[in-house]
């Protein structure tokens, strides 16, 4: 233990010796599972009937680490989700990561803990990964790309595509806790610690609703980066069609509230990475919600609006006031790195 | 929220459209002159509420949007000086002047830092020894006195690595500017924000030399549709003088000690105004005897600024409230937050920007 380095260093990259011992040390000691364990240049799994999913993300978020999560948390659960949001059961996650070197190995190693953790209430397992170590400031600290593969059981069809007029839109909780916690941790805003990221693994709770209500789920997507607006807007024109949305339906955490005022901005437009935006069929929208109320990963969901037949694209928010104007997507941003 | 949600309820908003319908008889046209008025009308959606007689223009409220582009020029190039820190509110780095913006001198290695308020560039001062920082002071009479806080209490400190460009302007004459000409207003939404600091009693000479109905309103539904209810009162009776619809924040004389502090620190001096030209005692430079606090006795500035390259940017006439943000040729199509050739659609409380982000197009 004497001679172990405290930080990551070129040599860690190099592919030899150190290279090898971080392998062991920080990431199998932490991830360890039959398919990873052989270091094999891939892992291999077994082909499933029907249709797989398969997406990746990369995450660059500052700070690391933030209350209610940090940047390994989000690499698993938005991975995850975005598997989810298809309707799809996850059932491996590659792992990479880009290091600057220097970056102290308890920081890595707090990291890789919360990987561990969050891929197994995801119930999933890493399987494959790749460590690089770069110059300093040829990176910032730790960059983080995951992809993911799932399968989509048979019948089930989860796309913006299925939209219809009449669906109900149910938001599953409360929006912008993400996006408004990194801002004000990033910039030492301090509002006292009352604000916690939303990051959360959708999957349970979709495969849960899709077993219950087959067909019932048009479309799922994750209001991540633009938030709720734009993720509506986005799906309105993909779909064709026309959305009304009563903000006073809208859940959100007081503190969240009070510090979007603060600073001045929409929590539509602010990061989700535990929340879903679900697109349902009227006949059974009533019993999803109370699903929904029943499971962790919806205690607060809510009804908030409805597709209808107009103009597409055409998103109107009928505001807690009782005016109203149209939603639009975000523009530019004022919130780089926030996942 | 405690002194918000009262200001938000649902019914009263709904019955004060009532009533403004009921007062708004023939067209009216009235101008409210503060960013936070547009944006919160926009937000809030009152537009759907207000009658179809009844036109809301925007003025030359919001101050990234006046800022002329020859000062723009003056920012980069201080930041373009390698001991320089510029330190700034978010919106103005993406203003383009005429070479470029404060964004893209950033984006070529200069140090643009942003900030929340003047006292969080002291601490970068503090924080940076060696560099001298360089705060852009922008704004009107409400965000000066912060400001001039920020010089006194460098001064008390003997720091001599701090200092203030400013751009800051002061209502009145760009008032007496707007008024003088045609402007085709039936009443003036007064800006709560500035009547805090500055007094009811500061506005009469609208009312009075212009003939105009004025109302001082607050920001919060409740607040904005109450004023523009008594703003159609007073224009129904074509009654000229200064209502103070918001009273929990506006006295009659303002709040003389923050003013007091501004006058201490800042003089008059000739400013110039995107759309509008130079207008006399329109701006606040620093006094001699805060000179070593003045970024541009500390610097060294090029004072020939080539005249910008003509876009057709309409945001001169847009806050002068002689055209909406969707008469210009470039609204949405070439101008847009993402790509904005003009600072009405870069600053978030630009009319620009509002009628793009919440759909009037």
């Amino acid at each position: 233990m004497e001679n172990k380095k405290d930080c990551v260093t070129l040599d860690h990259g190099s592919g030899g010796l150190a290279a090898r011992e971080l392998v062991q040390e920080v990431f199998l000691s932490r991830l360890n599972n039959s398919r990873l364990a052989p270091l094999e240049d891939s892992a291999v799994l077994p082909v499933a009937n029907g249709r797989l999913a398969f997406t990746t993300d990369s995450y660059v978020v500052d700070p690391l680490f933030f209350p209610g999560g940090d940047i390994g948390a989000l690499a698993v659960n938005g991975t995850v989700n975005d598997l989810a949001m298809r309707g799809a059961v996850p059932l491996a996650l590659s792992l990479g990561l880009i290091i600057e070197e220097g970056l102290p190995l308890e920081v890595l190693e707090r990291v890789v803990d919360s990987i561990a953790a969050a891929a197994e209430t995801a119930g999933v397992d890493v399987v494959t990964g790749d460590t690089k170590v770069v110059h300093r400031g040829a990176a910032d600290k730790l960059f983080i790309n995951t992809s993911g593969i799932g399968s989509i059981v048979e019948g089930v069809e989860i796309s913006p595509g299925q939209v219809r007029p009449g669906d109900g839109i149910i938001l599953s909780g409360t929006m912008a806790d993400h996006g408004i916690t990194v801002l004000a941790e990033r910039e030492d805003l301090g509002f006292g610690g009352q604000l916690r990221s939303d990051t959360f693994a959708l999957n349970h709770v979709v495969a849960a609703l899709v077993e219950h209500f087959p067909g019932g789920i048009h479309a799922l997507r994750d209001p991540t980066r633009g938030g709720v607006a734009t993720t509506l807007c986005e799906i309105a024109v993909v779909s064709g069609s026309s959305m009304e949305i009563w903000e006073e339906r809208v859940p959100l955490n007081r503190p969240v509230a009070v510090a979007c005022e603060i600073l001045g901005i929409d929590p539509f437009f602010l990061a989700n990475e535990g929340k879903c935006l679900l697109f349902v069929d009227p006949a059974v929208e009533g019993e999803i919600l109370k699903a929904l109320h029943r499971h962790p990963g919806g205690k607060q969901a809510s009804l908030i609006g409805r597709v209808t037949d107009g103009e597409a694209g055409r998103v109107v928010l009928h505001t807690a006031v009782a005016g109203q104007r149209l939603m639009t997507p975000l523009t530019g941003d004022p919130l780089p790195r926030i996942c | 929220m405690k002194h918000v949600d009262e200001y938000r309820d649902r019914e009263l908003v709904k019955s004060l459209a009532f009533r403004l319908a009921d007062q708004v008889k023939r067209p009216l046209r009235f101008m409210e002159v503060c960013g936070t008025h547009t944006m919160n009308i926009f937000r809030f959606g009152l537009r759907s509420l207000f009658p179809a007689d009844l036109e809301v223009v925007s003025g030359p409220g919001c101050p990234v949007c006046v800022t002329d582009s020859a000062d723009i020029d003056v920012c980069i190039a201080a930041a373009e000086n390698e001991n320089v820190v510029i330190a700034t509110f978010g919106d103005l780095v993406r203003v383009p002047g005429s070479r470029g913006s404060l964004a893209e001198s950033r984006a070529r290695g200069a140090r643009v830092e942003i900030v929340y308020s003047p006292i969080d560039a002291l601490e970068l001062a503090r924080a940076h020894e060696d560099k001298l920082v360089v705060f852009v002071g922008i704004g009107f009479e409400t965000t000066v006195p912060t400001v001039a806080a920020a010089v006194a209490q460098a001064a008390r400190l003997r720091m001599d690595n701090f200092c203030v460009l400013s751009l800051h302007k002061v209502m009145p004459p760009v008032f007496a500017r707007l008024l003088a000409g045609n402007h085709q207003l039936d009443g003036l939404l007064c800006p709560g924000h500035v009547a805090t600091i500055v007094g009811r009693r500061a506005f009469e000479p609208l009312a009075l030399d212009y003939g105009l109905p004025c109302v001082i309103g607050g920001f919060e539904p409740v607040d904005i549709m109450q004023a523009l209810v008594q703003l159609a009162e007073l224009a129904a009776r074509r009654e000229a003088k200064v209502v103070n619809a918001y009273p929990r924040a506006v006295a009659e004389d303002g709040n003389s000690s923050a003013w007091r502090l501004v006058t201490d620190i800042f003089q008059p001096v000739d400013a110039q105004w995107r759309g509008l030209g130079t207008i006399k005692s329109s701006g606040l430079a620093i006094r001699d005897v805060y000179a070593a606090f003045d970024a541009r006795r500390r610097l060294d500035f090029e004072t020939e600024t080539p005249a910008p390259p003509s876009t057709g940017c309409r945001c001169g006439d847009v806050i002068c409230g002689r055209c909406r943000p969707v008469d210009c040729g470039h609204f949405g199509g070439s101008c847009t937050p993402g790509h904005p050739l003009g600072p009405c659609m870069v600053s978030s409380e630009g009319s620009c920007a509002a009628f793009y982000r919440y759909g009037e197009h």
